[in-house]
């Protein structure tokens, strides 16, 4: 009834679900449920940016949550942003169903360095840990290093671990005391 | 604290309302959108935005510079963000003069827009604890510590309420001790100037190079130490009211450069050459009789009349003494609070004792003798025994003013006083000026005074 959806929009790195679901599992009492992978609609994309509109993936999102869920998060490896932005690592509704987060910006190659693996993986977590966390009702956190707080380039990304400060964490905690988290 | 800051985003495109929103809102934001001007407006007119950012260009009604201008109309402190696709200088410049707060082009960096928000609402939480301050700061000079029953004091209260939002000159005579800072205070911060600068100078309290500079500035080099240019305290209280206590006691040269200032709302920094203009009020103080000291060729005559557009004559406590039981009361909660003493009150037997007292130092002598029984008070009532140090007038020596006169003259008034006090009772007098009956009777004879 509460499931937790991972679920890959076109093609992911290969281990990144095991990933997400390791860090969603730690974090979250909720049974996880991974679905068959998407395509990515093209109606999200914007030519003139070369980007991907993650509103649309949202909406496409909202509209395949299984029964048995209470959140989404899709995961891509496509650039995301919306039309105030220039870029996105990721987005949520606030205290909603729905999440997703890009890849394209956490890969070292984005930044015309070599592919580091163990570094895409922290960075992966620390986003969906992020994102997630607003669904949960988080909001941005002033402390640098919790994962809620907010990240607008990715060396802030860096500065984070892969973890909620104690206030975060207490106030996850607390909601998932109070009702299962939903 | 976020929550206290409602954000409006106005933009005809569904999409953009709605990420802008929701990346807003993970913010902790409080986010109302609006497709259109009209729907801005509405919003506005029941919700005090702190920011709206709002598109530029919207077909049909209004456009952004139109809706702008309205939002401001309803919420003027309002901090308005253009946001537009096409950068262009001219649009920039028009969103800024019709008073938009920022332009920002689509699409931006998210670490632009949230340095953006931030920085604003760093402002304007600033501004909001300004005001508070500044209301706090009116509230409590417009009434606070002015308490009377007395006829003269209140019409003098009405004045000042009168006279507070003219430009005119004030003068306030009164002794020391009578409140003269106060109503200064009363009169700025019941009128127009209340959101400027209140500047207090003492002019007793300095040199005359001192003040110079105190009060018109200097430039680096100006004299010895002086390293970098500095306001004088004209400039700081451009807009609002400059007070001059003790007016009485300036030099010949500062009162002719007083003098033009007051004439002209000019004049140079100490050492400079650019004329600098305010819009000062200046209201001066006095405890000295500045018609007599012109008279006696020490103050300028000019410059009295300057001063003395509107004269406010402060009486002394003595001539006020129904004020005593209410200031004491007053004194008594405020400093039993900030003293942290539990002093409830004080009784009709220690008020007897104050209302016959002299207070020569007026209501400051009886401030810091009501501070001094609470510091010593042992119980929760100040009572007639926590006083009696005031009536072997220990304190009222501390206080007095000294008059410019010879030594003898003051012994003279000083046994006039104890005998007047004594009610003609040499013995008692004697005792309460520390000397014997003999000497006492000795000086009354050499100061042919009778008895």
């Amino acid at each position: 009834m509460n499931d937790l959806c991972l679920v890959p929009i076109g093609d992911v790195p290969g281990n990144s679900l095991d990933w997400i679901e390791g860090a969603a599992a730690e974090w979250f009492p909720l049974p996880i449920q991974r679905l068959p992978a998407m395509p990515i609609p093209e109606r999200a994309f914007d030519a003139k940016r070369g980007q991907y509109q993650s509103v649309e993936i949202m909406k496409m999102l909202s509209q395949i949550v299984p029964r048995d869920a209470s959140r989404i998060l899709g995961v891509t490896d496509v650039d995301l942003s919306i039309p105030m932005l220039s870029f996105l690592f990721g987005q949520a509704q606030f205290d909603g169903p729905v999440a997703v987060v890009s890849l394209c910006r956490l890969h070292q190659e984005f930044y015309g360095l070599p592919a580091q693996e163990s570094l895409l993986r922290e960075r992966t977590v620390k986003e969906v840990l992020h994102e997630l966390g607003h669904t949960f009702g988080l909001v941005h956190c002033s402390e640098p290093t919790c994962a809620m707080s907010l990240a607008t380039h990715i060396q802030l990304v860096d500065a984070k671990a892969e973890q909620y400060c104690a206030r975060c964490g207490l106030q996850l905690v607390e909601r998932f005391s109070r009702g299962g988290g939903v | 604290m976020k929550k206290n800051w409602p954000i409006l985003v106005v933009d005809d495109e569904d999409v953009m309302c709605e990420s802008m929103a929701a990346w807003l809102r993970e913010d902790g934001y409080r986010v109302d959108t609006a497709p259109n001007g009209q729907k801005a407006l509405e919003l506005a007119g029941a919700t005090d935005f702190a920011i709206c950012f709002v598109d530029l260009k919207m077909p049909g009604g209004m456009d952004g510079i139109e809706t702008m201008m309205e939002i401001h109309r309803i919420r003027p402190d309002a901090s308005i963000i253009i946001i537009t696709a096409y950068a262009t200088v001219d649009t920039a410049i028009q969103a800024m003069k019709e008073g938009a707060q920022e332009y920002i082009v689509k699409p931006c960096n998210p670490q632009e827009i949230s340095m953006l928000v931030s920085r604003i609402l760093k402002l304007k939480k600033l501004q909001s604890e300004n005001a508070i301050l500044r209301k706090k700061l009116t509230r409590q000079y417009r009434h606070h510590d002015i308490f009377t029953k007395n006829p003269r004091m209140e019409e003098i209260l009405a004045l000042t309420q009168e006279v507070a939002s003219l430009r005119s000159t004030v003068l306030i005579r009164g002794e020391s001790g009578t409140g003269k800072e106060l109503v200064a205070r009363a009169v700025h911060f019941s009128g127009n100037r209340a959101e400027k600068p209140f500047i207090a100078v003492s002019c007793a309290a300095l040199t005359e190079t001192l003040l110079e500079s105190e009060l018109f500035g200097y430039e680096k080099g100006a004299f010895t130490g002086a390293s970098g240019q500095a306001k004088g305290k004209f400039e700081l209280a451009d807009g609002g009211t400059i007070f001059l206590d003790e007016i009485g006691d300036i030099s010949p040269k500062l009162q002719a450069d007083l003098l033009r200032v007051l004439q002209e709302r000019r004049f140079y920094r100490v050492g400079g050459s650019l004329e600098i203009e305010v819009d000062v009020r200046v209201i001066a103080a006095t405890n000295k009789n500045l018609a007599e000291e012109v008279q006696q060729g020490r103050f300028r005559e000019d410059l009295f009349y300057r001063l003395n557009v509107i004269e406010i004559h402060l009486p002394p406590l003595r001539e006020r003494r129904e004020d005593i039981p209410l200031l004491a009361e007053h004194f008594v909660q405020r400093i039993s609070s900030e003293l942290g003493k539990d002093v409830g009150g004080i009784s009709g037997a220690a008020l007897k004792v104050l209302i016959a007292h002299d207070w020569p130092g007026n209501v400051r002598e009886l401030e810091n003798v009501i501070e001094r029984a609470i510091v010593t008070c042992r119980n929760g009532m100040l009572d007639e025994q926590d006083f009696s140090w005031l009536q072997r007038s220990g304190v009222q020596a501390q206080s007095w003013e000294i008059p410019d006169v010879p030594l003898g003259e003051l012994e003279r008034r000083a046994i006039v006083a104890a005998l007047e006090r004594k009610h003609g009772n040499v013995k008692e007098a004697s005792t309460a000026l520390g000397i014997d009956r003999s000497t006492l009777y000795d000086k009354l004879k050499r100061y042919e005074i009778s008895h």
